[in-house]
């Protein structure tokens, strides 16, 4: 008996974002990488196109980090070096792209001039040949003084910067227009602050409306996963029918929101229940980049390289063709 | 299930009889369809009729229970492709497979361990899946019986061969296992066995179209309790096929994949096997069985369901009270904020990254937000003064100070007064809260 197969019949596409440039667009990239595309809902090629896989960042940051100490074997040689750190995450480890993180710009921290910072973007620049990403140090007031240099810094390299918030979108943005940068733009787990932000982006330069990478805000595993999956859920469906607002690929920084949390951290003395740490810790954020690659995620930013290792392979096998 | 009163009108005997004690069939046909009256109550309705009925008002997934007592697990009656458009209903079994090669008793001691408390719930790896690789009829019984001997979970008894499935099945038949599998093979002999006990069975097939005819087999046997396995493996072919059995039960009332899901996984390495198993558990399987066996490996994924299938309607609420971080002194810091889940664990993360040993006193707001709370009066100075005494604050700590989320500042005033306590405002948000406990407590509350 051939069963009648049930295929969604979608009108729209999730626009195609290309970061990075190479030498012919003026850039030095080997190679840029693009992302969206999609027709269909996640990996469901039976019915429409998953043209571009997802892709896996690495984090790289502007001081020592004070990451889990499971972690050191993998980067302690390299905290103090945001290129070779960058280096060895490309080489070694096999991320698709970098992502850098100013964290050391914060006031309260090393506070990092913006010139330090646009050198610090440089280095990674000159260290690895992958597209890069920049994001800033969370504070917003310092963050605005460091996107124009970086972007000019930068100019031609087709970075993606962030972020841009509801509240304070239009410093990173004119930077990233000026200098024909990506933009991330950054909604609190709130579907229609997601698209009032990307029109207001749009309206500053309808350019920019097809250089938007929707960050959604990812919560990790246990501490409100789902309501980010829900949310990207509704966004990618609302682009498939048709919601250009919506039609943005997605990013979500998986490997920063697991690694806060208390079941990727905590020893096995001390809690005993929970079994060893480490693979826990590994599991907690491969775990929580599954369910975003389910929910149709584009840009996954981890943090632990066995759990990039596991989520490029857990992609290789949803790429597959499924159709019937 | 879906029917509207004007349909189910047409099935009724149009006579107005009153017996039923709706004055009219119309009425009687709108409660039935609002579920405030049963069919039973019409003593006329023609067996035809009861029938259509019966079927249209069924569930698009049928129900089907696996295991005994308080271990039942309750498979299917699944009605969404989405949960934000409702919710999920019956989570995913989550089945550790024992093979009757390996040291039985062991990894079933092992198996009988895995639950897990975290923040405030219990967590249990529901289900054991005994696996005859040995061939040996002998052996799988005694493998299945060592097994039921040491945990009361629902069991699957998984085997192709009928002569090795029915010594086992004989022998645990009273715990009602689910009987895995039946194939195109094999299903007549195992559908007998299955049937004969009562117990549920999974009938798989070669692929979707092969399994559509397998499962009409199966139910002209006269056997309803199926679970499905389209005998795909690759994890994007699972995927696309609990898709197509989801929205076809769903939105075509396809009978024949109107039935709970199975999945199984096929890595070896445990990691991309419980990434493996998260795939199926977020699109659709209604069981999952696996080899990983170890605590770290099992508490992210049974952390991902428990997730998966919380209603979205409702708000999530920790139990309000006094919350400890750490192992706090009588000089300790008190935060307050509110019962609502994900605020009061993004708070108790960055308290807890503040390393230094705090109290949380969460109010019950409901379990809302703080911002939203405060709008419905719910946070406001009365609820904190009134937590603040019913936890017993007073004697917990040696100074009268706490720590208010800097977005109800303005109540301070009002807070200081009717509680007595000294109100300190902290940050707007949660992720300031490192560095205001850093530079204020560093050395206890002062």
């Amino acid at each position: 008996m051939a069963v009648e197969i049930f295929k969604e019949k979608y009108r729209g596409k999730v626009g195609e974002v290309v970061l990075g440039a190479t030498k012919d667009d003026g850039g030095t990239r080997s190679h840029t990488i693009t992302v969206g595309g999609e027709t269909a809902l996640p990996f469901l090629h039976f019915e429409g196109e998953i043209p571009n896989r997802p892709v896996v960042a690495l984090e790289v940051w502007d001081m020592v980090p004070e990451w889990n100490p499971c972690l050191e074997q993998y980067y302690g040689d390299v905290y103090n070096d945001p290129g070779a750190w960058a280096k060895k995450c490309v080489d070694e480890y096999g991320a698709d792209l970098i992502q850098v993180r100013l964290k050391g710009a914060d006031p309260d921290l090393n506070d990092h001039s913006p010139e330090d910072c646009a050198a610090t973007v440089k280095k990674v620049l000159e260290a690895v040949s992958v597209p890069v990403m920049v994001i800033g140090s969370g504070k917003a007031e310092k963050d605005n003084t460091i996107y124009n240099p970086i972007a000019e810094a930068a100019a031609g390299e087709n970075l993606v910067m962030g972020v841009a918030e509801l509240e304070n979108y239009k410093a990173v943005t004119s930077a990233c227009m000026a200098n024909n940068h990506v933009v991330i733009a950054q909604s609190p787990i709130d579907i229609n602050i997601c698209k009032q932000l990307n029109i207001l982006i749009a309206e500053m330069s309808p350019a920019m409306s097809s250089r938007i990478i929707i960050d959604p805000t990812v919560a990790a595993l246990g501490y409100g996963i789902e309501y980010s999956y829900s949310i990207m859920e509704r966004a990618r469906n609302g682009a498939l029918q048709g919601d250009k607002m919506l039609a943005m690929p997605m990013y979500g920084n998986a490997g920063f929101e697991s690694w806060r949390q208390k079941e990727a951290n905590i020893s096995e003395e001390e809690q005993p229940g929970w079994g060893e740490q480490e693979e826990r810790g590994i599991l907690w954020e491969a775990t929580t980049a599954m369910a975003y690659l389910q929910s149709g995620i584009d840009i996954l930013v981890m943090r632990h390289p066995e759990a990039l290792k596991v989520i490029k392979g857990n992609i290789d096998e949803l790429m597959k063709d499924n159709s019937y | 299930m879906g029917l509207t009163g004007l349909e189910i009108y047409k099935h009724l005997p149009k006579t107005n009889c009153k017996e039923c004690g709706s004055p009219t069939c119309l009425a009687f046909a709108m409660a039935l369809a609002s579920g405030k009256a049963s069919l039973e109550d019409c003593p006329y309705v023609s067996d035809e009729a009861k029938e259509a009925l019966d079927s249209a008002a069924a569930p698009p997934i049928k129900l089907v229970s696996v295991g005994t007592g308080d271990h039942v697990v309750k498979l299917g009656e699944e009605t969404e492709i989405f949960r934000h458009d409702k919710r999920f209903f019956h989570p995913t079994g989550v089945a550790v497979i024992i093979s009757d090669t390996e040291d039985v008793a062991a990894k079933a001691e092992k198996f009988d361990d895995l639950e897990f408390d975290r923040v405030g719930m219990h967590y249990v790896t529901d289900m054991v899946a005994v696996k005859c690789d040995s061939g040996d009829a002998g052996k799988f019984k005694e493998a299945v019986e060592t097994v039921a001997g040491i945990t009361q979970k629902a069991m699957i008894l998984m085997t192709e061969d009928p002569g090795v499935m029915e010594g086992a099945l004989e022998a645990v038949a009273d715990r009602k296992p689910l009987v895995c599998a039946a194939t195109g093979d094999n299903f007549e002999k195992m559908t007998e066995l299955a049937k004969g006990k009562e117990c549920p069975m999974v009938v798989k097939g070669n692929d979707i179209n092969d399994l559509a005819e397998l499962v009409e087999k199966v139910v002209g046997l006269g056997h309803k309790e199926l679970v499905i396995d389209s005998g795909a493996r690759e994890t994007s072919q699972v995927l696309a096929d609990l898709t197509q059995f989801r929205r076809l039960a769903v939105r075509k009332k396809f009978r024949s994949f109107g039935y709970p899901a199975f999945a199984i996984t096929t890595k070896d390495d445990p990691k991309e096997e419980i990434v493996q198993a998260g795939v199926y558990v977020s699109k659709y399987a209604d069981v999952v069985a696996l080899k990983a066996c170890e605590k770290q490996q099992l508490l992210p994924l049974l952390s991902w369901r428990q997730n998966l299938y919380t209603d979205p309607q409702k708000p999530i609420a920790v139990e309000a009270g006094l919350y400890d971080v750490g192992e706090p002194g009588d000089d300790a810091p008190v935060y307050v904020t509110t019962n609502f889940s994900l605020t009061y664990f993004i708070v108790e993360g960055e308290v807890e990254s503040s390393r230094i040993p705090s109290r949380i006193l969460s109010v019950d707001t409901g379990g809302v937000s703080v911002l939203t709370a405060y709008a419905d009066n719910k946070f406001s100075a009365e609820t904190i003064a009134e937590a603040i005494k019913k936890c017993g604050l007073e004697d917990k700590v040696n100074h009268k100070k706490l720590v208010l989320p800097g977005h109800v500042a303005v109540l301070k005033g009002t807070l200081e007064e009717e509680s007595g306590w000294e109100v300190m405002v902290g940050p707007r948000e949660a992720s300031g809260i490192t560095k205001y406990a850093k530079d204020n407590f560093a050395g206890g509350v002062k």
